[in-house]
């Protein structure tokens, strides 16, 4: 081989190593930017206040989004009441009784269609089932909505968590004679307890912040819910109504928002995170 | 707690039985809520599906006052801004599929990793935001006026660089895809088995010729099904896009023009539509935007199942 080309195949190979290495670093660019201008835009905007009381209407100082931030909690826990249960006991269904059958294939397959569904899809179909029939926009529409979203997520996490639990604990519960169901709900469950949790973590973390079918659904309240038949406020759902604003003091509000909001999302995929390490030096 | 358990040996079939119909019952649910969903679907858009037939996809006239509905402006601006974020999104994601699989010193791997799955956490709303303030007037600054006082010449890069447009939304659904196609790429280029690696390197390759001819090649299947999985990802993203995109339903060449998109226009005029055809419409491009991102996710499954099988690669998304 002639050295030009040898040469040549030398300096391929660092060009494109480089190349490699400035792509993994554009892709990280954004998350600096969106987190440091949130941090940077939204700071100044919380304070005691913030957290605690109503928004104000236009041109009036002060005031918060104490309502939208506990309208989030609601809706995050009735998704939770609804997301949590189905999801983990199709898991238990998928890999504790039917690890092959035929029906665990298509609840499998459309566990992940669900994942693929556009939110604003969902949305939709909430708006059709659970807003029109009851002529109003409603917490419980929108925490519907949400748990149906919370669903496919929670089975994932929780299938994958149960199929790390080793068969020979199942094996010895067996043979000291404890039933099937007994040995799923004191011994494999309890075993992946902190897998399941922080599946529970991502479901709630991605939920909470989303926006689409929540236009649909919960619609938004500039007031206390009194009833989760009234429509009620969420972070996300504000944070783009102020965005869209043109005043000042709604915009640092929407930034403030914000600030919660990731806080929130991010502490939750950073506790899972912490979790699973843990979980796979067990295992190992 | 196994003293506890041992004590009351007496197990209740009766308990046995309802706690297995239970989880029957449960993922037998799933099912039923997803063929429900679909029923809706079909069931509420017949109106416009039966008034409009095919002309619904073809014809450019969305107008509620006049009660024609046309969804090409919004079937235009979904593709062409996805088109945009796959452009972009997938070298970048290779790359940094690549980095993590093949170059990265090991230190370095995990919080990397970690970083790219914190930006899949973000919620979309927040992408919006920042995009709004601070990536739409970047754009405007930086790549529009400089790509027209080049380029202006070209339909693609004419007209006043608003920064709200088109080209804002495709590259921001980029950034918002890149974490889905990396994370998935990775897993399927570390299951590109060791051998045919040391193979080609004792034969005296570079790492480059390494990847380009061994690892990239038996991966393909794998990473055109993550891309296929961002591409649906795309299609579906509304908060980000509606409020960058400008929300015009017109279709123009130039990518810095204003336009829409199906996701998009469902969430800023559901709730305003009166009208039963207004409203059915609406939900008709719901039914599509459902259709396509089902058979994408259908396609992208098969592919990347059939390279990591078994290996619980899915549940990652």
């Amino acid at each position: 081989m002639k050295p030009s080309r040898l040469a040549y195949r030398k300096w391929m190979n660092l060009m494109m190593r480089s190349v490699v290495i400035l792509f993994t670093f554009l892709a990280l660019i954004p998350l600096v930017s969106i987190i440091g201008y949130i941090v940077y835009k939204g700071y100044g905007a919380i304070n005691w206040d913030f957290f605690t009381q109503l928004p104000k209407p236009v041109g009036e100082a002060g005031g918060g989004v104490g309502n939208a931030i506990v309208g989030t909690g609601i809706l995050v826990g009735i998704a939770s009441v609804i997301g949590i249960p189905i999801g983990i006991m199709s898991a238990v269904f998928l890999n504790e009784y039917s690890r092959k059958g035929m029906l665990s294939s298509i609840v499998r397959f459309v566990v992940d269609i669900m994942l693929g569904i556009p939110s604003i899809v969902i949305g939709i179909f909430a708006y059709l089932e659970f807003v029109r029939p009851f002529g109003n926009f409603s917490a419980l529409s929108g925490g519907l909505a949400l748990g149906i979203m919370m669903i496919p997520i929670v089975v994932r996490a929780t299938e994958e968590i149960l199929r790390l639990v080793p068969d020979s604990i199942r094996e010895g519960a067996y043979a000291l004679g404890i039933s099937k169901a007994k040995t799923i709900m004191r011994i494999v469950i309890p075993y992946a307890t902190k897998g399941i949790v922080t599946g529970i973590m991502i479901g709630v973390a991605r939920v909470a912040g989303e926006t689409a079918p929540l236009l649909l659904t919960a619609f938004g309240n500039h007031f206390w819910s009194k009833k989760l038949t009234e429509p009620i406020a969420s972070l996300p759902a504000q944070i783009f109504d102020y965005a869209k604003s043109p005043y000042e003091d709604w915009i640092t509000k929407a930034w403030g928002a914000a600030l919660v909001l990731i806080f929130f999302v991010l502490s939750l995929n950073i506790l899972a995170r912490i979790f699973t390490k843990k979980r796979y030096k067990n295992v190992a | 707690m196994e003293d506890r358990l041992l004590a009351d040996k007496k197990n209740n079939p009766l308990a046995e039985k309802l706690f297995k119909s239970g989880t029957l019952i449960f993922a037998s649910l799933i099912i039923m809520l997803f063929i429900w969903m679909v029923l809706v679907l079909f069931f509420e858009s017949r109106m416009s599906i039966q008034k409009f037939g095919f002309q619904f996809l073809t014809s450019t006239d969305w107008n509620p006052v006049k009660g024609h509905f046309g969804a090409l402006p919004f079937i235009f601006g979904t593709v062409v801004s996805s088109f945009i974020a796959i452009a972009i999104a997938t070298p970048i994601s290779i790359g940094a599929a690549l980095f993590l699989t093949e170059l990265a010193p090991k230190w370095l791997k995990a919080p990397i990793a970690f970083l790219i799955e914190l930006l899949a956490a973000i919620p979309s709303i927040l992408f919006g935001l920042w995009g709004l303030f601070v990536f739409v007037p970047f754009v405007r600054e930086w790549l529009e006026t400089p790509l027209m006082s080049i380029l202006g010449w070209l339909p693609l890069f004419s007209g006043a660089p608003i920064g709200i447009g088109m080209l804002s939304a495709g590259i921001l659904l980029a950034i918002m895809i890149i974490p889905i196609i990396t994370a998935l790429s990775r897993d399927v280029i570390e299951s590109v088995p060791t051998l045919q690696k040391e193979g080609i390197l004792a034969l005296g390759a570079t790492q480059w010729e390494t990847i380009w001819r061994v690892v990239l090649p038996i991966a393909r299947p794998g990473i055109l099904g993550a891309v296929i999985l961002g591409l649906g990802r795309a299609l579906g993203e509304t908060m980000a896009v509606t409020m960058v995109i400008g929300n015009r339903p017109e279709i123009k060449a130039s990518l810095f023009a204003p336009a829409h998109s199906m996701a998009a226009v469902i969430a800023n005029e559901f709730t305003e539509a009166v009208e039963d055809i207004y409203l059915s419409s609406l939900i008709e491009i719901g039914l599509l935007l459902f259709l396509v991102t089902f058979v994408l996710n259908a396609l992208a499954r098969m592919l990347i199942w059939s390279l990591t099988r078994g290996q619980g690669v899915e549940g990652r998304l």
